[in-house]
């Protein structure tokens, strides 16, 4: 399979590398009415995904980026590539579609976590049972900030959204564990305040071959903290700084409690989609004498 | 009663919170989020007895939503839009377990291209699902309607979900006086739920929603739930009277307004129908007999109300905020079939406006109704018209301009 992604000549991240020419080279980003409430956690997200691809050196003509509804979503739009941009949760069936007709793009899927755990938890889990070789990003905010701050499965239990003033009573979703039980090949955690260590597991999610998978802890705090004791941006960056630890193979589970644990947390190769059905399409022809399959045969399936 | 200010939103959460609604499942959706946070509040908070949770789709909404009100309890829910039509599978189910729920919708365009503004597509591309579909132009008739709807819903004659629906922004987000019925008195108008008819019940098996062996017994039960909404137009009435006596506001399936020595008439669902009232007002004053008529219940559908109205008439200019692709506009289309079918042929002029919240301006409603006069004079009905003007086309224009450029 050809890859555009010269995943030998990774660079050395440069944090210092000149921010205009990143926006210039890997961004489209309006001069005027940007998006993103000032503060957002979005907007460091996207800088650590433009790095990343530039890390890669990678070719944004043959990037293809698919979406869902969320604040996020314009992320696409701010970016260097062709990007479709489609119904809440649908994002991770527009990747699959995209992938298979189109094997040799990169594709990238950013996704709200209400998109990919909520309304549509179901294609996110297909895609990685599949292990398709697509990258999903997405990016945890604890409930649906498009909307105005209502609760969703990662909304921390006991906290306050607009749908849950007097706390929240459910059981959020652990992503990554999720994931890793779908059958995700690389599952991945980081947070914005994390940069460097964000851009990195980034640069490293979209060069694996299969269903890559990284939660991004994105804060919102115009809604989630400012209803929840984090109305400043650093508020919520502190938080991250100080509830976060690394995973290491000697990891114990108290030290985990209660904290966000980062990095690489998964990372199994496993044959992947696109090209396992290249296969059995080889097969299929070589058995009908190279004739390929019969149009008329549907496998029983109607 | 209380009199207060409230958001067309806020006033249909009024509505369950008076119907003292006992379960609401729950998505949110722009414009009708507020509906849903409101509603949160006051059950967390005890004021509502009931209880609500944030399910994860509007398809699990509607699910929950339809088996709640299959165990007999009262159920309200509420979406829009896109979240209306990923409901869509379960609109057909649960009105075919004729179960007795309302959901309100706020009508927003559909995607593609994405919309937050509203228009009638969604609640139209729901229209044969077997929910009854009542249309509000007012906060106070989104209060009322949620009232009028467990009614009908709930009426052992009827027995189908009922929709309520108010378009997005202009309704759902405007602030008008609002009379806050007591409790007591809705109490009165709507008694607890009485299930009677719904079976399922823990401890008593019976299989419920089961498939059927062929056309015939399916032809059946689609059929029955046909004449149920065809009878919900005399449930209807007969709430509707009550309704009037306890609180002295009147519902018709239609409204009519300055329609009694009319020649012509507007014809239009919702919000942007006040518009038309403007225009006709103003028509008026020139001297010209036109009036409006804005059906309230569109399921069912009050044909021989509208015949009635309108078969009369020289000419009539429907305006439809909806756009059924490749045929026009669907009120235009379905009242065009009534008044045919009823051998009524004033000449019928079908306009599509206000699409994704476009506005029309009242200097519209006066064009309308010449060219809807001019065609009754050549006696011939003119193919339908987008509402769109020059200005809008070239600043179109201008942004797919720069859109290439980019
Ligand atoms: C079918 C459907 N239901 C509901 C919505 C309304 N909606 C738009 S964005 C959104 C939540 C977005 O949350 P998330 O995916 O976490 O992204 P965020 O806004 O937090 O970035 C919802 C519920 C929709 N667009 N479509
Ligand atoms: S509402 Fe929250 S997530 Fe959305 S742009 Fe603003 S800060 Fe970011
Ligand atoms: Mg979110």
């Amino acid at each position: 399979m050809s890859t555009v992604i010269a995943t030998q000549a990774v660079a050395k991240p440069n944090p210092m590398a000149n921010l205009d020419e990143l926006v210039e080279q890997y961004g489209r980003v309006p001069a005027e009415h940007f998006r993103y409430c000032p503060g957002c956690g979005l907007g460091m997200a996207q800088s650590a995904l433009m790095r990343a691809f530039q890390r890669l050196q990678i070719d944004m003509s043959q990037v293809a980026g698919a979406g869902g509804s969320g604040c996020y979503s314009i992320m696409g739009h701010y970016l260097n590539m062709g990007v479709l941009h489609g119904g809440h949760g649908r994002g991770a069936a527009m990747a699959t579609g995209m992938k298979l007709a189109n094997p040799h793009l990169t594709v990238v899927n950013l996704q709200g976590d209400g998109d990919s755990l909520s309304i549509g938890g179901n294609h996110t889990i297909h895609a990685a049972r599949r292990n398709i070789d697509v990258t999903v990003v997405m990016f945890n905010n604890f409930g649906y900030g498009d909307t105005g701050g209502q609760y969703g499965a990662t909304t921390p239990k006991g906290s306050f959204t607009e749908t849950s003033p007097y706390g929240m009573p459910e059981e959020p979703f652990d992503a990554c564990k999720l994931m890793i039980g779908a059958g995700a090949t690389f599952v991945a955690r980081s947070t914005v305040y994390h940069a460097v260590h964000l851009t990195k597991v980034l640069a490293e999610a979209i060069a694996w071959k299969g269903f890559s998978f990284v939660e991004v802890m994105q804060h919102c705090h115009v809604l989630w903290g400012k209803r929840n004791g984090m109305p400043k941006a650093t508020d919520m960056l502190n938080y991250y700084r100080d509830n976060s630890v690394f995973s290491t193979p000697n990891l114990k589970r108290e030290e985990q409690e209660g904290k966000f644990v980062l990095g690489v947390l998964h990372k199994q190769a496993r044959p992947e989609f696109t090209e396992e059905y290249a296969k059995i399409r080889k097969l299929a022809a070589a058995r009908a004498g190279g004739q390929g399959l019969s149009p008329l045969n549907t496998g029983g399936a109607v | 009663m209380t009199r207060t200010l409230l958001t067309g939103n806020a006033a249909a959460a009024w509505g369950a919170r008076l119907a003292e609604a006992d379960y609401v499942p729950a998505f949110p959706i722009t414009p009708q989020t507020e509906i849903i946070e409101l509603l949160a509040e006051w059950m967390q908070r005890g004021a509502m007895a009931g209880r609500i949770v944030m399910l994860e789709s509007e398809h699990s909404m509607l699910t929950a939503a339809g088996a709640a009100a299959a165990t007999g309890v009262r159920v309200f829910t509420a979406t829009s839009s896109q979240g209306l039509l990923y409901a869509m599978e379960m609109l057909y189910t649960v009105a075919g377990w004729r179960v007795p729920l309302v959901l309100v919708n706020v009508s927003r365009g559909l995607a593609a291209p994405i919309t937050l503004e509203p228009d009638h597509n969604d609640v139209l591309a729901v229209r044969d699902s077997g929910f009854l579909q009542f249309h509000c132009a007012t906060c106070q008739e989104a209060l009322d309607g949620v009232l009028l709807a467990y009614r009908l819903a709930e009426d052992a004659r009827v027995r189908l979900p009922v929709m309520v629906n108010m378009d997005g922004f202009y309704l759902s987000f405007t602030r008008e006086p609002v009379r806050l019925p007591e409790p007591e008195q809705v109490r009165r108008f709507l008694p607890p739920f009485d299930p009677e008819t719904l079976y399922f019940r823990a401890g008593a098996p019976r299989s419920q929603g089961v498939a059927v062996l062929g056309g015939a017994q399916y032809s059946y039960f689609r059929y029955e739930a046909h004449l149920a909404s065809l009878g919900a137009l005399r449930v209807f009435e007969e709430a509707a009277a009550e309704f009037a006596r306890l609180f002295g506001r009147s519902y018709a399936p239609l409204e009519t307004f300055h329609t009694a020595d009319a020649e012509f008439a507007f014809v239009m669902l919702g919000a942007f129908a006040t518009k038309a009232k403007q225009a006709v007002l103003r028509l008026r004053e020139a001297g010209w007999r036109i009036g409006l008529v804005r059906p309230r219940l569109l399921r069912p559908f009050p044909a021989q109300a509208l015949v009635e109205a309108l078969g009369g008439l020289r000419g009539i200019a429907v305006i439809d905020q909806n756009l059924s692709t490749g045929m026009g506009g669907v009120l235009c289309s379905e009242i065009g079939a009534a008044l045919l079918r009823a051998g009524a042929r004033p000449v019928v002029a079908g306009y599509v406006g206000g699409l994704g919240g476009r506005d029309i301006p009242v200097e519209e409603f006066f064009e309308m109704a010449r060219e809807t006069k001019a065609a009754a004079e050549a006696g011939r009905c003119p193919p339908t018209r987008l509402l769109y003007t020059e200005e809008e086309l070239r600043q179109t224009r201008a942004l797919q301009a720069i859109a290439m450029a980019e």
